[in-house]
């Protein structure tokens, strides 16, 4: 281990100035979704910019700390404060109030406190401490059960909360997990699975299986298997409309599900016989990946007509945008794009905007910020924001890839991932892109927590970078 | 794949969903419009500054019409807190019933979307300034509910009703007519208030505030510079004499017919009288709904404006225009005498009179009302070798009365004029298939037959006499505030008589008051005024004949041409005579003579309403 003190470097300052940027800006825009016209007086201190302040003020002695400790502390405290998080976690169980459905806050007096800030920056450190941890390898089922245990504890006590928004963010971690080596396929099933379910929701199951079969034989010709898959269809095609012809003989209904899957196994009985003869590995896995596909599409669809409950499967709906809902989720959208697309191009001038004043848009000082700037920015201030956070993600980025430490790097990636996550999705919604997940703009919206959670999650990792030529253990 | 190539592949997730959004933003904010319109529909609202309508004054400026505030309850169903149902019907002192049935219309409109939950709807409309003070005090207590501010009509006299016409909410033809008009406004029914809407009612305004999403009001918009004040109404200047009005309607009362006043030199309508009226105050606001239908299905029919509106056959009033038209068209002169028998006799036709001097020439012809005399002036017009025909005499008859403003609407403000009805020879020809000949239509020639005048008409008649040949369109608005009445009322219109034939017909009509001996018309002789006049009867086949009389005075430079009907009341002489005589007597004395008080006494109290009905 080196010495402390002739390897330390300065403090990066682009990434305090974005820093900087952004939470000013998000504070004039704080103030723009709060104040009223006709009330001339500032020092209000229930106003929101009022706390904000406060909350800012804050957050910047919180750094001046975190500056102050060596490095290696946050190294040692990893664990230690995975610790504290859950625990903080299962406590507001317990002892939190009620927020929008979910019971995830802490009240201390007048301080209204979320812990899942708090268990987002452990869990950070906790899982870069792992990935780095020698010769930590994906292939490593011990591993890899250690990995996923620490990312999901959280997950599964958030979801206990009702918190499913925060819940999501610690998906987030995918990203530098996929830096550090995770198969990309993991990615993609989960895109895939993700999809799958989506479907389930949207159309019946039978059609599903039949995309799903369409996609199976569009791969095989991708590959060339053209005989082969000629064959297959035909088989499949046969015994469904055999099946069909029959049933309908019978005077029932055509059970499209059954004669579907009838068809397909038979099919991939012949080509898994034809592939164990040929040796086509290939075929043998796309058939495999067929069948898994359908099981989970099937047992998906089991689990959300019958193991949830009502209210579970409207909230699901919702939040997937897939239940029009005007006085709901869809309300808000709507809302949230009227009041950004009537800001125009240059927008209708600070303190001038209407929509978010006059509280048509909803939650316009937490998660709907971003509407403030839309309507009384403009397109250039929309602009603006996106720019600085595409800045400081790859700014993040350069500074965890410059780490000699893969503490350091790892634990860069997840702030990076955890910002991605909550800009993107935050972002996203406001306009229409993005499922509404309740979920902060990082330093834009208005709530102590997520500002004093973001603004430690970020100084951490500027804190190792000044020890960026040292291996931190 | 490298570690730092899936560095490169993050970095590129980063800025595609970065150019993703901002592709996004570019098409919300920059390209596509309909945003910007959504915000605008979101929080403005437009509140309608309603303005007052304009007064209305008599000749001498006296205030007739004014305006008075009532107040519309509003409701916002979304901001609808729950409350005590029974102390709010006992705020707006209705009975809890009604209330209910309030509510259920609001539910089923908001149903049937009618109306918007988010928007102010009328719930009651037209409290009184009494019933709203009430009210106003607990307010507070019924969240969702407010009060707008209107105004009705105040009359400030129970006079004139007909004249007035009145004011009620537009009605679909309006708003597709008009687009001025939006759903409850109000706007004039009829009378002046309808003629003359675009002068009374004023120019509304609008009053632009931003609402929030609760449509609750957070100041207005642009700093109120999108803002419009309401522009009151001008105040109308009428040309009548409220207490010629007054008077009028007094002596008219217990009575169903119509006094018509007009001031010759002007064409400016002194008096109207329609009896029976009513009160103008019975169909303001929301004492409309419940005395219209009574007035509506009234035997007596107060709502018909009888004087402009009731078609009467003129009786022997026309006698007067008839000697004018036989004078012009040469065939009687001033000094020619006929011979009445008892009447006229040819050819199996016999038209009675009542016995008076015989021979007789045109002045006495007139006071004592020959009918013979007439019938011989009519068949000479008729006949005149000069036409040849028969048939093209009546036609220039008929075209001396359309001069004279008979069988055609004459223009006056009110927009329901009854033209009534002059008959010509295409008309007698259909009826006669052909074969008709002067003495066919003799009954013409006395103001009967096919023949049908308005009280208006004859008022204005009797003015173009007192004008010895002329008469301006008669008018009821005299003046408008900073603009000008219709022009048409400017204009004089000729009857095509040579002046110097009104002599012997004034004269003649003098001499009915006057005259000594067979004067018919005494009882309207008013000390130390020269009155010209003729009386009239009206056949009417359903009952007792109509009295009619008409006159003018003072004889020189007249000041007041009038003309009274008296439905059912028998000879012009016994009543409608007198009740012109003591308005002419008013209007140019301002008082009766104490020697004609008990001829006042018996107009008042006659009643031709009762006995009519038993």
């Amino acid at each position: 281990m080196h010495s402390r003190n002739n390897n330390t470097q300065s403090l990066d300052w682009v990434s305090i100035v974005l820093y900087l940027l952004l939470v000013g800006f998000g504070w004039v825009n704080i103030y723009a979704a709060n104040t009223e016209a006709d009330s001339p007086v500032f020092w209000i201190a229930n106003k929101e910019y009022v706390k904000q302040l406060i909350w800012i003020g804050f957050s910047f002695m919180t750094i001046g700390i975190l500056l102050l400790i060596d490095s290696k502390f946050y190294v040692e405290f990893a664990y230690p404060s995975y610790i504290l998080g859950v625990i903080l976690l299962l406590a507001v169980i317990f002892v939190g109030v009620e927020v929008n459905g979910a019971k995830s806050w802490f009240q201390l007096g007048a301080i209204r406190f979320q812990p899942v800030e708090l268990t987002k920056v452990a869990t950070a450190l906790t899982l870069a401490r792992v990935l780095s941890r020698f010769q930590f390898s994906f292939t490593s089922w011990q591993d890899l059960l250690l990995l996923g245990a620490v990312w999901l504890l959280p997950v599964i006590i958030i979801v206990l909360q009702n918190d499913l928004g925060s819940g999501l963010v610690f998906f987030a971690f995918l990203l530098p997990f996929f830096r550090e080596g995770m198969s990309p396929y993991v990615l993609v099933f989960g895109v895939l699975a993700a999809l799958i379910f989506v479907l389930t929701l949207l159309i019946p199951n039978y059609s599903i299986l039949l995309l799903l079969a369409g996609a199976f034989f569009s791969i095989l010709l991708f590959h060339k298997y053209r005989k082969e898959t000629l064959m297959a269809l035909a088989v499949a095609s046969g015994v469904y409309g055999l099946m069909a012809l029959v049933m309908q003989a019978r005077g029932g209904d055509i059970n499209h599900d059954m004669a579907l899957l009838s068809g397909m196994g038979l099919a991939s009985l012949g080509l898994g016989f034809k592939a164990l003869l040929r040796r086509l590995p290939t075929v043998g896995i796309y058939i495999l990946l067929f069948w898994a596909s359908v099981g989970f599409a099937y047992s998906a669809d089991y689990f959300y007509e019958n193991m949830l409950g009502e209210y579970q499967r409207s909230r699901i709906l919702v939040l997937l945008n897939l239940k029009d809902d005007p006085q709901g989720a869809g309300y808000n959208v709507n809302q949230s794009k009227i009041a950004i697309g009537s800001g125009g191009f240059s927008g209708k001038g600070y303190l001038q905007g209407t929509q978010t004043k006059f509280n048509f848009v909803p939650e316009q000082s937490t998660d709907f910020i971003f509407c403030t700037v839309g309507e009384e920015w403009g397109f250039l201030g929309t602009t603006a924001v996106v720019l600085l956070f595409v800045f400081l993600l790859m700014r993040l980025t350069y500074l965890a890839e410059r780490q000699h430490s893969a503490f350091s790097r790892i634990y860069g990636y997840g702030v990076a991932a955890i910002f991605f996550f909550h800009v993107a999705v935050n972002i996203g919604m406001t306009i229409g892109l993005a499922p509404v997940i309740g979920i902060p703009l990082p330093f834009f919206s208005y709530g102590g927590s997520s500002l004093w959670g973001f603004s430690i999650l970020l100084f951490i990792f500027l804190k190792l970078d000044t020890n960026r030529g040292q291996v931190l253990r | 794949m490298g570690n730092s190539n899936r560095a490169i592949i993050i970095n590129i997730a980063f800025v595609l969903i970065g150019l993703i959004y901002i592709v996004r933003l570019f098409m919300l904010q920059v390209v596509d419009p309909s945003y910007k319109f959504y915000a605008e529909s979101n929080t403005q609202r437009k509140l309608t500054q309603y303005p007052s309508r304009g007064l209305i004054y008599d000749r001498n400026g006296k205030l007739l019409v004014a305006n008075q505030p009532v107040y519309d309850l509003m409701i916002v169903p979304r901001e609808v807190a729950p409350f005590d149902t029974l102390a709010f019907s006992q705020a707006l002192g209705l009975p809890l019933e009604q209330v209910r049935k309030l509510f259920q219309e609001v539910r089923n409109n908001l149903r049937s979307r009618k109306i918007s939950s988010f928007k102010p709807s009328v719930f009651y409309k037209q409290l009184s300034a009494e019933q709203y003070a009430v009210l106003q005090e607990q307010l507070y207590l019924f969240k969702g509910f407010f009060a707008q501010r209107r105004t009705v009509r105040k009359y400030e006299y129970p006079l004139a009703a007909h004249v007035f016409g009145y004011v009620a909410e537009t009605n679909e033809n309006h708003l597709k007519n008009d687009a001025y008009y939006s759903l409850g406004d109000y706007t004039g029914i009829s009378g002046i208030e309808r003629s003359y809407e675009h002068f009374l009612r004023g120019q509304k305004g609008a009053r632009y505030i931003l609402v929030d999403v609760h449509g609750r009001e957070k100041g207005p918009m642009r700093g109120g510079r999108l803002d419009t004040a309401a522009v009151a109404g001008k105040d109308v200047t009428l040309t009548l004499d409220i207490d010629l009005q007054a008077y009028g309607e007094l002596l008219m009362q217990n009575k169903s017919g119509s006094v018509v006043a007009i001031e010759p030199s002007t064409g400016e309508i002194l008096s109207l009288v329609s009896s029976p009226g009513y009160d103008p105050a019975l169909l303001i606001g929301r004492e409309r709904s419940r005395n219209f239908p009574a007035l509506v299905t009234d035997s007596l029919s107060p709502l018909l404006n009888r004087a402009i509106m009731s078609g009467y056959p003129p009786g022997s009033t026309f006698k007067t225009v008839m000697a004018l038209v036989a004078m012009q068209e040469g065939v009687v002169r001033s000094s020619t005498s006929h011979v009445c028998n008892n009447g006229f006799h040819a050819r199996g036709i016999h038209v009675g009179c009542h016995p008076h001097r015989s021979p007789i020439s045109l002045v006495p012809s007139l006071s004592n009302s020959c009918n013979a005399y007439y019938c011989y002036a009519f068949r000479d017009v008729l006949d005149n070798p000069v036409h040849g025909s028969p048939k093209v005499g009546l036609d220039r008859w008929s075209s001396y009365l359309h001069n004279f403003g008979f069988g055609q609407r004459l223009g006056s403000d009110f927009f329901n004029e009854n033209p009534g009805f002059v008959p010509n020879s295409e008309y007698f020809n259909r009826l006669y298939r052909g074969s008709w000949g002067s003495l066919t239509v003799i009954s013409l020639s006395i103001g009967q037959g096919e023949l049908l005048t308005t009280p208006i008409q004859m008022a204005n008649m009797t003015a173009a006499i007192a004008n010895r040949g002329w008469y301006h369109t008669p008018h009821v608005v005299k003046a408008i505030e900073n603009d000008t009445i219709p022009s048409r009322f400017k204009e004089k219109h000729h009857t095509g008589i040579d002046s110097i034939h009104f002599e012997p017909v004034i004269e003649g009509m003098e001499q009915a008051i006057l005259g000594e001996i067979g004067g018919t018309a005494r009882l309207a002789r008013i000390p130390g005024i020269e009155v010209c006049g003729k009386t009239g009867t009206a056949q009417n086949p359903h009952g007792e004949n109509h009295s009619i009389f008409v006159a003018f005075a003072p004889k020189d430079n007249p000041k007041i041409a009038i003309a009274v009907y008296v439905e059912n009341a028998g000879y012009g002489s016994s009543w409608a005579a007198p009740i012109a005589s003591l308005m002419i007597e008013k209007y140019l004395t301002e008082q009766i003579h104490p020697s004609r008080n008990w001829l006042e006494q018996r107009m008042l109290n006659a009643n031709f309403i009762d006995a009519q009905q038993e």
